[in-house]
């Protein structure tokens, strides 16, 4: 009798049973059950409705076992095995039950198998080929005649009812895995069937495209639209947000023709979110820049974007693109200073990319003018984190959120902007128990799943997080030995905290004092709590007094420096981490090492061998005043869109205007590229290799799937053929070699090369060749020593409403699309699943305001104006309007404040103060006083107007005929706006 | 006719008793803690005082037991008993039993569907009538049977089913 080891070495010490299946003794983990167990001993079973990642579900009844002492047919994947027990999965009465089972389920499945998009992995057609399903037997079944409607409503995939075979796993992936539930198992008897909702089409349900279900779907009821069998998968890295989900691109013919998530990813254990798994279109998309393009003469900057490529550029080669820009950059620097020139890095890139970029900068231009989006994202955290810890990064990893008891999630949207972390949070809360805390002006779906939901006012979040930690201290859930041991500053603190009782806490954040109580209890309560925060926190001029409270709420609690706990800042990009982490910021080399330190200056002259500038360069902000003010002449931007990223984009457009040289280098031609003077065509990620950094400091390797298009080259190999035009050149052959010299160069990288980055990349830091890399920070001991309290006041945001702004704007994001859509917008499923974008409004502030769902109005800031159609939900409060920033066709960023946090220098995003109108109206007003007036304030105006009797009863009556004597035709939508403004007003 | 896609408003669907429907759904809920197993009875019991499952309705009881709205109405569509759509203040039954059958029972059934425009186990949009059909109903000395509003009508033809129809209800 052979012995099968079946367990895996790390269960091998957990306790163990021992069971006999088919003659053979198995060895199993306690707990598998009857078909894990054979399936790890490498004995198959047959089975549709098993799938490692979910419950199991004993619906399909094909993986029947005889167990001896039990009565009848047993389904396996829902026994447990137990010692001793003896299994049969191959006699005659199992393989005869299974047959029948099988045809009686193939019966009913329309087999077109040759059309069939998933002919090549129907799991339906290997297991009636290993079990032997006969004709004869199928011919005497009565087959339906039925033939159910398709659902073709979502643009990614096909809904087929026909081939469907009730195994339930797409429900059960949408249930347990994705949390949406936007599926599940309708009617009865012949009826039943996998329904939404009423069952309406996909399209119109609660679905979030995620494609769990697709993935899992064993036969062709679930098929993608685009989907080809691959040539050969690629593994790689996700470029959208911060998660960095493992995946595997499929390619043909150098295209990508398939996308499959990459069960051992370590961030995302196999799951995609609606971007990662149908937006790659872009990659292989007919607008890619293939090859660099040079401004016409005489093409002024400002025209672009709406004229033809070939008006504005002409075509180059990369010696005299190359050879134009070095020459520019080199009189720019010769006439006025390195300091003239200034470099936006990328989020978006490698590794490698930054690295070579900031090292372009400091070493072959000779400054420090060297920045990227992470100043409008998370500067905040990096000041805020360092200033109280030591360290700006997230702390903990995702997989200690399976240890977290609470979540504290504030300014932050997950389930859209991090959805696999979404889905993590939704996992815990609904399915395992574990409380959450949503702090969030707007209503998210989170909110949903909360405890306790804070809807505080926008820019309040200093004065929200002061009073919880003043209700902890009065209530005694101060972690006492902790603050002791571990922090330094407690005492400012709590006489600040002092002034922060429950009724100044609820005045300033409109929070019921009864709900801060609640939220305070469960968080000081809390064995281990999580504080997981996005721009909500960041992009505030308060911004770094917004993660100081943060980091004061933790240490407070001391939860920090344990798994489940921790500092969770979410980055927004792919490797905004690692773009920091690479020096791409303007005070500190790679690593976070400073520039005005002159033993670090030392080492790195000596490293690259050329005199290095001692002081701190400018920040993205400060570029565009810089332009005006005549400091800055020069701007290198790689892989930004700053002209729909900026704050107050006129201002920006008017520096941008003033430049002497502007050199872009992206894969398409952005909103900045069109103002170019050179353009450089770069590689995206998919074709070629790095690392990028994710959220919980995983540094991860993206690999070459594709050829560049045309001559695009990957970003660092442009950067270096610059340097050597311009006279320095840098020697690499590879993408590893400049991470050789990374870790030469960066201590929290010093153990990082490509050949230890296999499954699970590395977290750093990870100082030497053998340190494994580290998974929580501050086990120990801070960065900087002690943990620092400060004790920060509230400071209320930079813009207020007023009577001509009565409503605050607040930015963001939505799911299917990507920052400024370049990438997103040019992927065909998510452009159809969100054509446009909307601002969302309060229906009391439509009410007053006149606006029905999907009216064009003008929304003006005092920086500007651009027209969006309305939403009208209850996702925002009243007094606040909600907009997204992915359309240029509504750039919300001519309405956004540039004022910046004093130290980050991170603009005010999430605060403006706006109007918003009725298109029709807005434009019917400037030829008419009257209307203007009713436009500048609709629901006041009339009350001031000084109205003749006759007017003032046509407009009591609402005469329309008459007001349109005065006031000449009106546009059919304003006369019906004008009449129940009318008919609102208290006369 | 009504399809269970037409949504009604809670706010405007007001019972029999004048109660407003979402009050009574309310009063519903705050007797219950929000277990799973308590999901069926208050699924009946919101049916008892609506008259059916309005989509609204279940999609407040799916927030009441944090349960997603899949998965209520999945429950719902599984029992007979439970209704999607407003049943109409006439309640018609055509018997198919094998006496009603022999003696003419489809072409009663059949002329029916023409007189009220709608199939079994649908309502007229105005809510006057539903049509249902039944197995027997135990009067097959009388076939072929309908049944108005519980009064059995025997030795039917089409014409008398009509006539019947006019008498009953308010409209056509």
């Amino acid at each position: 009798m052979a012995t099968v080891i079946a367990a895996q070495t790390h269960h091998a010490k957990a306790e163990v049973i021992r069971l006999t299946i088919n003659d053979s003794e198995v060895i199993a983990r306690a707990g598998a059950t009857v078909l894990e167990a054979a399936l790890q001993a490498g004995i198959y079973i047959p089975t549709l409705c098993h799938d490692p990642d979910l419950k199991p579900y004993g619906g399909c009844r094909l993986c029947v076992v005889e167990i001896e002492g039990m009565r009848g047919l047993v389904s396996s994947c829902t026994t447990p095995a137990t010692d001793g027990m003896v299994v049969h999965s191959d006699t005659p009465r199992v393989t005869r039950s299974r047959r029948t089972t099988m045809e009686l389920i193939s019966a009913n499945h329309h087999g077109d198998c040759i059309t069939c998009t998933r002919n090549q992995d129907c799991e339906l057609l290997k297991v009636a080929r290993y079990l032997g399903v006969e004709q004869e037997h199928m011919d005497r079944l009565r087959r339906s005649t039925q033939v159910l409607p398709l659902d073709r409503s979502h643009p990614a995939f096909t809904r087929d009812p026909n081939k469907c075979i009730l195994c339930a796993r797409c429900i059960r992936a949408c249930h347990e895995i994705a949390v949406v539930g936007a599926v599940d198992l309708a009617f009865r008897g012949s009826s039943a069937k996998v329904a939404t909702f009423g069952d309406r089409p996909i399209a119109e349900s609660i679905c979030r495209s995620c494609g769990e279900c697709v993935a899992r779907c064993p036969t062709g009821a679930l098929a993608p639209k685009w989907e080809k069998p691959p040539a050969e998968e690629v593994k790689t890295i996700c470029p959208y947000c911060g998660v960095g989900c493992s995946m595997y691109l499929g390619v043909r013919d150098n295209r990508i023709v398939s996308v499959r998530g990459d069960s051992e990813g370590p961030a995302n254990r196999g799951s995609l979110c609606v971007k990662g798994r149908w937006g790659y279109d872009f990659v292989n998309h007919p607008e890619r820049l293939k090859t660099p393009l040079i401004r016409l003469p005489g093409v002024a900057r400002e025209a672009g974007h709406n004229g033809r490529v070939q008006e504005i550029f002409r075509e180059a080669t990369w010696e005299e693109a190359l050879g134009l820009a070095a020459e520019r950059l080199l009189s720019l620097k010769q006439a006025y200073g390195p300091d003239s020139i200034a470099a936006l890095s990328s989020a978006k890139c490698t590794n490698e990319d930054n690295y070579v970029m900031q090292k372009f900068v400091r070493a072959v231009i000779g400054t420090n003018n060297i920045d990227h989006c992470a100043r409008l994202c998370h500067a905040s955290t990096v000041v805020g984190g360092i200033a109280a810890f030591g360290q700006g990064a997230m702390t903990n990893s995702y997989s200690d959120f399976e240890k977290t008891d609470l979540f504290f999630v504030i300014g932050s949207n997950p389930t859209e902007c991090h959805p696999i972390i979404g889905s993590m949070i939704k996992r815990r809360v609904r399915l395992a128990g574990a409380k959450l805390i949503v702090a969030d002006p707007r209503s998210i779906e989170l909110s949903e799943y909360a405890s306790v939901r804070l809807a505080h006012r926008p820019g309040t979040d200093v004065a929200l997080i002061n009073g919880l930690m003043h209700v902890i201290l009065r209530e005694g859930l101060e972690d006492k030995d902790f603050i002791r041991e571990r922090t330094e500053g407690f005492d400012e603190l709590r006489q600040l905290l002092e002034g922060y009782d429950l009724a100044t806490a609820e005045s300033v954040t409109g929070v019921r004092q009864a709900d801060i109580e609640a939220a305070a209890r469960l968080f000081g309560e809390a064995n281990s709590a999580c504080i997981l925060y996005g721009m909500g926190i960041t992009q505030h001029t308060t911004g770094t007094d917004n993660v100081k409270s943060v980091a004061n709420l933790l240490l407070l609690t001391g939860n920090m420096g344990r798994e489940g706990t921790g500092f969770c800042p979410l980055r927004g990009q792919n490797n905004v981490q690692g773009a920091c982490d690479m020096g791409a910021l303007p005070n500190v080399y790679p690593g976070y090492q400073r520039v005005d330190d002159p033993a670090v200056r030392t080492k790195f002259e000596c490293a690259w061998g050329r005199k290095l500038s001692d002081r701190a360069g400018v920040t993205v902000t400060e570029v565009a005043n810089g332009v005006l003010r005549g400091d800055i002449r020069g701007l290198y931007v790689m892989g930004e869109n700053p002209m729909l990223s900026e704050p107050h984009l006129e201002h920006a457009r008017q520096a941008m205007g003033k430049l002497d040289f502007l050199l872009v280098q992206d894969i398409f031609l952005s909103e900045t590229g069109w103002m170019a003077d050179v353009v450089f065509p770069a590689a995206s990620f998919a074709e070629k290799d790095g690392t990028f950094t994710n959220t919980e400091r995983r540094i991860q390797k993206v690999r070459q799937a594709l050829m560049p298009p045309g001559e695009a080259r990957p970003d660092w190999q442009i950067i270096c053929s610059l340097a050597e035009k311009m006279g320095e050149p840098f020697d690499y052959r590879s993408a590893d070699q400049i991470m050789e010299e990374i870790a030469s160069l960066a201590p929290i990288y010093g153990g990082v090369s490509f050949d230890r980055l296999g499954r699970d990349g590395l977290q750093w830091p990870c100082p030497d060749a053998l340190h494994p890399g580290t998974p929580f920070l501050y086990r120990d001991g801070f960065a900087r020593g002690k943990g620092k309290f400060h004790a920060v006041s509230y400071a209320p945001p930079a813009e207020s409403v007023s009577k001509g702004y009565p409503l605050v704007l607040t930015t963001g994001r939505i799911l299917e699309h990507w920052h400024t859509g370049t990438m997103s917008r040019r992927a065909n499923v998510l452009s159809q699943l969100r054509p446009g974008g909307a601002m969302e409004m309060h229906p009391d502030d439509a009410l007053k305001l006149g606006l029905v769902e999907g009216d064009e109005v003008v929304v003006s800031s005092k920086r500007g104006r651009v027209e969006t159609p309305v939403h009208i939900t209850e996702k925002s409060p009243p007094g606040v309007v909600f907009m997204p920033f992915h359309w240029h066709e509504a750039a919300v960023n001519i309405l956004t404040n540039d004022a910046l946090d004093p130290v980050a220098k991170i603009p005010e995003y999430k605060v403006s103060a706006v109007n918003a109108v009725l298109g029709v109206l807005d434009r019917a007003a400037r030829d008419n006083a009257f209307l203007a007036r009713l436009a500048e304030n609709p629901a006041e105006a009339l009350k001031e107007y000084e109205l003749t009797s006759e007017e003032r009863a046509a407009l009591m009556s609402g005469d329309i005929r008459k007001i349109e004597s005065w006031v000449g035709k009106l546009d059919e939508r304003l006369r019906t706006w004008l009449v129940l403004r009318l008919t609102q007003e208290k006369w | 006719m009504i399809s269970p896609s037409t949504t009604q408003d809670l706010q405007v669907l007001q019972t029999e008793q004048g109660v407003n429907a979402e009050e009574r759904l309310d009063r519903i809920l705050s007797g219950c803690e929000g277990r799973e197993d308590e999901l069926i009875p208050v699924l009946q019991q919101v049916q008892q005082a609506l008259g059916y499952l309005p989509e609204q309705a279940m999609k407040r009881i799916a927030g009441f037991f944090t349960l997603p709205e899949s998965t209520v109405f999945a429950v719902a569509t599984f029992y007979a008993q439970f209704k999607l759509v407003p049943s109409g203040r006439n309640i018609i039954r055509v018997c198919r039993g094998t006496a009603c059958h022999v003696r003419g029972g489809p072409r009663i059934l059949r002329e029916v569907e023409k007189h009220l425009g709608i199939k079994p186990g649908e309502s007229t949009s105005d809510l006057e009538y539903s049509l249902e059909t039944v197995a027997c109903i135990g009067a097959c000395a009388l076939a072929p049977t309908m049944v108005v509003n519980n009064e059995t009508h025997g030795e039917m033809n089409p014409r008398k089913a009509t006539d019947l129809l006019q008498h009953s209800g308010g409209k056509q």
